[in-house]
């Protein structure tokens, strides 16, 4: 179980004087229940990969294989495809309709045709998964804070059962409590379910922190895949894409170059107060 | 008397359900006092729903108070005839870039302002000029916005408000969209406006690295003024700026878990040098 990217390459405007490849022979391995970073600057190619995830978008060259078939097969079914893997957009809470929370919530698992009973015990597992009080079930959804207003979204992709659920930037514009608790909510919801998680993100510091393995992308290119620690080890290379390490990995090298005895590859907060104290405290 | 100044300013939102009906009143800004000297660098923080934005819009009189009064260069805003006056002297530059552009070209974007105020033909370009080469966009003035990026696009919009001549620029949560790289630019120019132009600014932000160089904080809740001073004195908090649904920069962070495991630092450690230095000289007494 698991989704492989075999070259898988995208150009828009194929055809065209305008053709931008978006993706460029992109070869990958998801296995099932892996936390990954996806990050990379503005037009790099981390949306494009994402929406061929889920057959949003069709590969232009090589192949994707979800769970051992090719999604763009004739006979393949692309509706369980997308139940399988859920994508949540940025600023999910736009794509908020229904008059109350529930109904909204309903929506996907009463599309993909299920009954009554089964579509409501699924919205109330995903509304209690994303940490909802039980009284904004049966609130307008426009009524929510911004961070509930998030987790409601995030609930109607989860109440379709996904194996592998998607995050394109989910704390985008929320306060920094309300970016702490989404995360750990989803960090929860990884270990309670084991579901493969996708988190696209700008924060260096949020990718640092929670997940284990990060893509990196690069004009259309998956640039690095390794563990947080190993890719923030070339921020130099990183600045340069226009991104950053997490600020603790500068402070690290600083103090290692003027003598002190610390791992300049610390990517947490947590890490790097460790090695200091102990250094400190010799 | 400063450029922004409030005497215990109120907003007030009316809640009405689907008939129309009152359903209650929400005070989104509770008499807030602000006195906001000509130059400064503000940064204004506070969670999600704690009023940022309303106070934010009271400052070009989009919105007006229900209470109390707010004077934007001595102009009081509930005046109509001074609106057009106070909307030149404080400009907003808001989150989606995508939402504030309208010209085809970056340069006719940017002139849209100042040829609405009157201004002759031949000023207009001397100001898109030099608006433009203020934001380090003018190399892109032929450019169609759409091939820009986030940070291009938003620092177009900052354009877009200095060629109006303003004295004071409103930024609501600018870089919330942007990339780290679109972070630095924007962040880079608003500084710019500030140190050189001596524009006033007034920051809204939650990334908290972005405003340890502002004059001064002001931290809402519950559409009051729950904390203000200078970044040093509102991080050495770190507690209390948790309570209020915030944070502090990495760096503060990291000094003061180092606290926590028995390490002498001072509060309010903000830049990463002062915090490198700070440990070398503990590394270098321990030795």
């Amino acid at each position: 179980m698991s989704i492989i990217l075999d070259h898988v390459s995208h150009v828009y405007g194929n055809d065209t004087t305008l053709a931008v490849k978006a993706l460029d022979d992109v070869s990958l391995m998801i296995p099932d229940g892996q936390f990954i970073g996806l990050i990379g600057h503005t037009g790099s190619g981390k949306s494009t990969l994402v929406q061929h995830l889920n057959g949003l978008i069709k590969a232009t060259g090589g192949h994707i294989y979800f769970n051992g078939q090719d999604i763009d097969d004739k006979d393949y079914d692309k509706r369980e495809l997308r139940s399988k893997v859920g994508l949540v957009f940025q600023y999910p809470e736009h794509q908020l309709f229904e008059e109350d929370v529930f109904k909204d919530v309903c929506f996907g698992p009463k599309n993909l045709g299920l009954s009554r009973q089964e579509t409501e015990l699924r919205a109330y597992e995903a509304l209690k998964k994303v940490g909802l009080p039980d009284e904004c079930f049966y609130q307008s959804p426009f009524d929510l804070s911004g961070g509930q207003k998030r987790r409601a979204a995030i609930a109607g992709v989860l109440a379709m059962k996904p194996e592998v659920l998607i995050l394109d930037e989910p704390t985008a514009g929320l306060d920094p409590k309300g970016r702490e608790e989404i995360l750990s909510q989803i960090v929860k919801l990884k270990e309670e379910s084991q579901i493969t998680i996708i988190l696209v993100s700008h924060s260096m510091e949020d990718v640092a922190e929670y997940v284990e393995r990060i893509l990196v992308m690069n004009h259309g290119k998956v640039v690095y895949d390794d563990v947080p620690r190993e890719v923030f080890a070339h921020y130099r290379e990183l600045e340069e894409m226009g991104l950053a390490a997490p600020q603790v990995t500068y402070i690290m090298h600083k103090l290692k170059a003027k003598g002190l005895d610390v791992d300049e590859n610390a990517t947490t907060i947590k890490e790097a107060a460790d090695m200091i104290a102990r250094a400190l405290k010799g | 008397m400063g450029i922004i100044e409030t005497d215990k300013l109120i907003f007030e939102y009316i809640r009405r359900d689907e008939d129309g009906n009152v359903e209650g009143i929400t005070r989104a800004v509770d008499e807030v006092d602000l006195d906001i000297t000509q130059g400064d660098f503000i940064a204004i923080l506070g969670h999600n729903g704690s009023g940022k934005s309303t106070l934010a819009k009271h400052m070009n009189a989009i919105l007006t108070p229900t209470e109390g009064t707010i004077w934007v260069d001595g102009r009081d805003t509930r005046k109509e005839d001074e609106v057009w006056e106070i909307r030149q002297t404080a400009g907003m530059v808001f989150q989606n870039p995508d939402n504030q552009i309208i010209g085809q070209v970056v340069e006719e974007d940017v002139g849209f302002g100042p040829e609405n105020m009157g201004v002759p033909t031949k000023e207009i370009w001397e100001r898109v000029e030099e608006s433009l080469k203020a934001v380090g966009m003018y190399e892109f003035r032929k450019y169609s916005p759409n091939k820009l990026s986030g940070g291009q696009k938003q620092r177009v919009s900052i354009a877009g408000v200095l060629a109006m001549h303003p004295k004071c620029i409103v930024l609501d949560e600018p870089t919330a969209m942007l990339d780290p790289n679109g972070r630095k630019e924007v962040i880079r120019a608003v500084r710019a406006l500030n140190d050189v132009e001596n524009v006033t600014v007034i920051l809204i932000t939650h990334y908290m690295e972005e405003i340890i160089h502002a004059d001064k904080v002001f931290v809402m809740d519950a559409g009051r003024i729950a904390m203000q001073g200078t970044p040093r004195e509102i991080f050495s908090n770190v507690e209390k700026i948790k309570e209020l649904r915030l944070d502090v920069p990495q760096v503060t962070l990291l000094a003061h878990e180092l606290q926590k495991r028995g390490i002498d630092l001072p509060d309010g450690i903000l830049g990463t040098e002062e915090l490198v230095n700070e440990i070398m000289k503990r590394s270098k007494q321990c030795q």
